[in-house]
């Protein structure tokens, strides 16, 4: 089968790679119909995140039909069309009973690694990694879903593809950005980056009862799409001094919860703290470049939240700690729980409450991914988000 | 430094640089042993500048005296390098007492918990160097473990030395074992009384000779990495009914191969 690979930092290749089988019981094979680009494969892409290895197959936003089932999956059949969450997660352990998905504690095989870097360990995830399980990607023709009779999500009526996609990652992602700054009448919500995740934070703030929405990027188009589709106030983090916009936007309380969407590889305005930032990334004195999360803390008001869903891999300086703990800020963040948000997010796209398709820039074949990566990375040709049919 | 300016002077001094030379190529691709040639090295060195130092006088004296401080203090870093090599060396084949310990948390009661792992035959499912447990009843159980050598396998009779269903397990190697060996496993609730807090204590009594290097082998490079492993895999089969295995980590969860992973994708042929 073809599949998107990893060769280096800034190469993927579409390679001839082995079809997958069924290692466990409890796996499906699905034959991928729709799989998509996300902000984070960059991450990957850049070579920013440890432990991606040559020849690791990308994509954890992927959907199809099942073509193969293990003997232990008595909750699908061969030709049931799913959408698959990104992180996998076993169903039997403490953390998924509770409800904490991308905590699952038996889905990622180098635990072992994973705690010698972040003291315990995260789930594993679909094409994100060694240290998060080695798990091939759906970037590809075929793909094995583990413990396929807890994640994939059925999906019987007729919606397109594009429509239910988004729900494997960045709507969830999104949603649950908003959910955990705990929205009430009144409240004031900034996000920043207005990449995919992004949007979905502000629409989703939207549905969660923010009385209003900021939204910090530079790239043109993706602010009108945030002004137009989730009436968002928008900032150019280029044309003007953040801190001080966000202050005069709110009569200088700062926003009560403040969203980051942007994670390790941020830009930012002011350049001789990116620069630095660059510097020690390049040289692996630090993974993170963490310009937007600074920001997203000195900007909240006091008593505020800092809800985090850009993607960070290991270790960070600079990190304005005082200005959390002497303001009482809470930060709340985390790999999404997906599992958790499919049904009820399918209702609202199902509703009509929002049409996620709208983040949708260009549409390619698989075998263009080298292609779309370099557009994607690059923003070229108002690119938000690809979509890759095998 | 004041050495005389004769033939033998000279080829002593060169002798002494090459020496050094050796050293560092067998320290560099030599056994980790090879520390302790340098210590070797260092009587010689110090030997040498001992002798030169009685037959000189006045400020030749001092540097002679000098020069054997400061290679005093060489040895002194050698010996500390190769007694610490010596310590990192243990378990890996030195005879001797070695006692693991490992917890893992399983989210399954204890009795249920307990009841699996005393049907000793499971064993193997989740400890990767086992290749049967055998219950011969009585309390007394015939143990197999992998071949590390050509025609050289480890196995072993045990008996249970105690049990308390739901609460402890305790097991010891019979007489005529080729390692002896014992085990103790404590279960209880966890604190909020949902789950099962697993306590495994491993005591080995290392032989010396092949064996002893077999059951090295065995344990690997970090036995307690491995006993991890082992009730990680068996938290896996506990909650999941199985060892979680991916392209990259075909018999799952194992520290051996944790360093050199295949890539992330299917292999050709199959892997199972």
């Amino acid at each position: 089968m073809k599949a998107v690979c990893f060769e280096g930092p800034t190469k993927v290749g579409v390679h001839d790679v082995p079809d997958p089988q069924i290692l466990n019981d409890r796996d499906a094979i699905v034959r991928v119909t729709s799989t998509a680009i996300c902000g984070s494969d960059l991450h990957l892409y850049d070579g920013y995140v440890p432990m991606v290895e040559p020849g690791d197959i990308f994509g954890h936003e992927f959907m199809g039909e099942v073509v193969e089932l293990g003997p232990a999956v008595t909750n699908l059949r061969v030709g049931d069309r799913v959408v698959v969450p990104f992180p996998i997660a076993c169903g039997g352990c403490r953390s998924c009973e509770r409800g904490l998905w991308s905590l699952c504690e038996n889905s990622n095989p180098n635990a072992g690694l994973a705690e010698k870097l972040m003291g315990h360990s995260p789930a594993g995830l679909f094409g994100y990694s060694h240290l998060l399980g080695g798990y091939p990607g759906g970037q590809a023709e075929y793909v094995r879903v583990p413990f396929a009779d807890v994640g994939p999500m059925r999906i019987d009526d007729d919606l397109t593809d594009e429509q239910v996609l988004f729900l494997t990652d960045v709507f969830p992602t999104g949603y649950m950005a908003a959910e955990m700054c705990g929205i009430e009448p009144g409240d004031v919500v900034a996000v920043w980056g207005a990449g995919p995740v992004g949007q979905f934070a502000a629409a989703s703030a939207r549905l969660l009862g923010a009385s209003e929405v900021i939204v910090v990027d530079r790239v043109p188009e993706r602010l009108a799409m945030a002004e137009e589709k989730a009436g968002a106030t928008t900032v150019n983090f280029e044309e003007t001094n953040v801190l001080l916009e966000l202050r005069e936007l709110t009569a200088g309380r700062g926003p009560d919860h403040c969203i980051e969407a942007v994670g390790m590889e941020a830009h930012g305005d002011f350049t001789a703290v990116h620069a630095y930032d660059k510097a020690k990334q390049l040289m692996k004195l630090q993974t993170e470049r963490p310009q937007a999360i600074r920001e997203a803390i000195l900007a909240c008001g006091n008593g505020g939240t800092v809800s985090m869903v850009g993607v960070y891999g290991g270790m960070v300086d600079k990190f304005p700690l005082g200005s959390v703990m002497n303001r009482s800020l809470t930060i709340r963040t985390g790999q999404t729980h997906v599992h958790r948000y499919l049904r009820p997010l399918l209702e609202h796209i199902r509703n009509g409450d929002i049409d996620p398709t709208y983040i949708i820039s260009h549409r390619m074949p698989l075998t263009e991914a080298p292609e779309a990566y370099d557009m994607f990375k690059h923003k070229n040709d108002e690119c938000t988000k690809v979509v890759l049919t095998p | 430094m004041g050495v005389d300016d004769d033939p033998r002077s000279t080829l002593v001094v060169r002798a002494v640089g090459a020496r050094e030379l050796l050293h560092a190529v067998t320290l560099l691709g030599g056994p980790t042993g090879a520390v302790w040639t340098r210590v070797g090295g260092d009587a010689l060195d110090l030997a040498l500048l001992a002798s030169a130092a009685r037959s000189r006088s006045g400020t030749r004296r001092t540097r002679v005296l000098t020069a054997l401080g400061v290679v005093g203090g060489i040895t002194a870093v050698d010996l500390y390098a190769a007694a610490r090599t010596r310590r990192m060396q243990h378990g890996r084949g030195r005879p001797g007492p070695l006692e693991l310990q490992a917890s893992v948390t399983v989210n399954r009661s204890p009795e249920d918990v307990y009841a699996f792992w005393r049907s000793l035959e499971n064993l193997p499912r989740f400890m990767l160097h086992l290749q049967t447990v055998e219950d011969l009843g009585g309390g007394r159980s015939r143990w197999r473990a992998n071949a590390p050598l050509r025609r050289r396998s480890v196995g072993w009779e045990a008996e249970i030395t105690s049990e308390e269903p739901g609460r402890r397990l305790a097991w010891k190697s019979l007489p005529g074992a080729d390692v002896d060996n014992a085990g103790t496993v404590h279960f209880g609730p966890t604190p909020d009384g949902r789950g099962t807090e697993v306590k495994v204590v491993l005591h080995y009594d290392v032989p010396g000779g092949r064996v002893g290097r077999a059951v090295a082998r065995l344990l690997g490079e970090n036995p307690v990495q491995q006993v991890r492993d082992d009730l990680r895999r068996f938290k896996q089969v506990m909650e999941t009914g199985d060892v979680v295995r991916t392209e990259a980590l075909p018999e799952g969860t194992d520290a051996r191969h944790q360093v050199l992973q295949r890539p992330g994708r299917a292999l050709k042929g199959g892997v199972r």
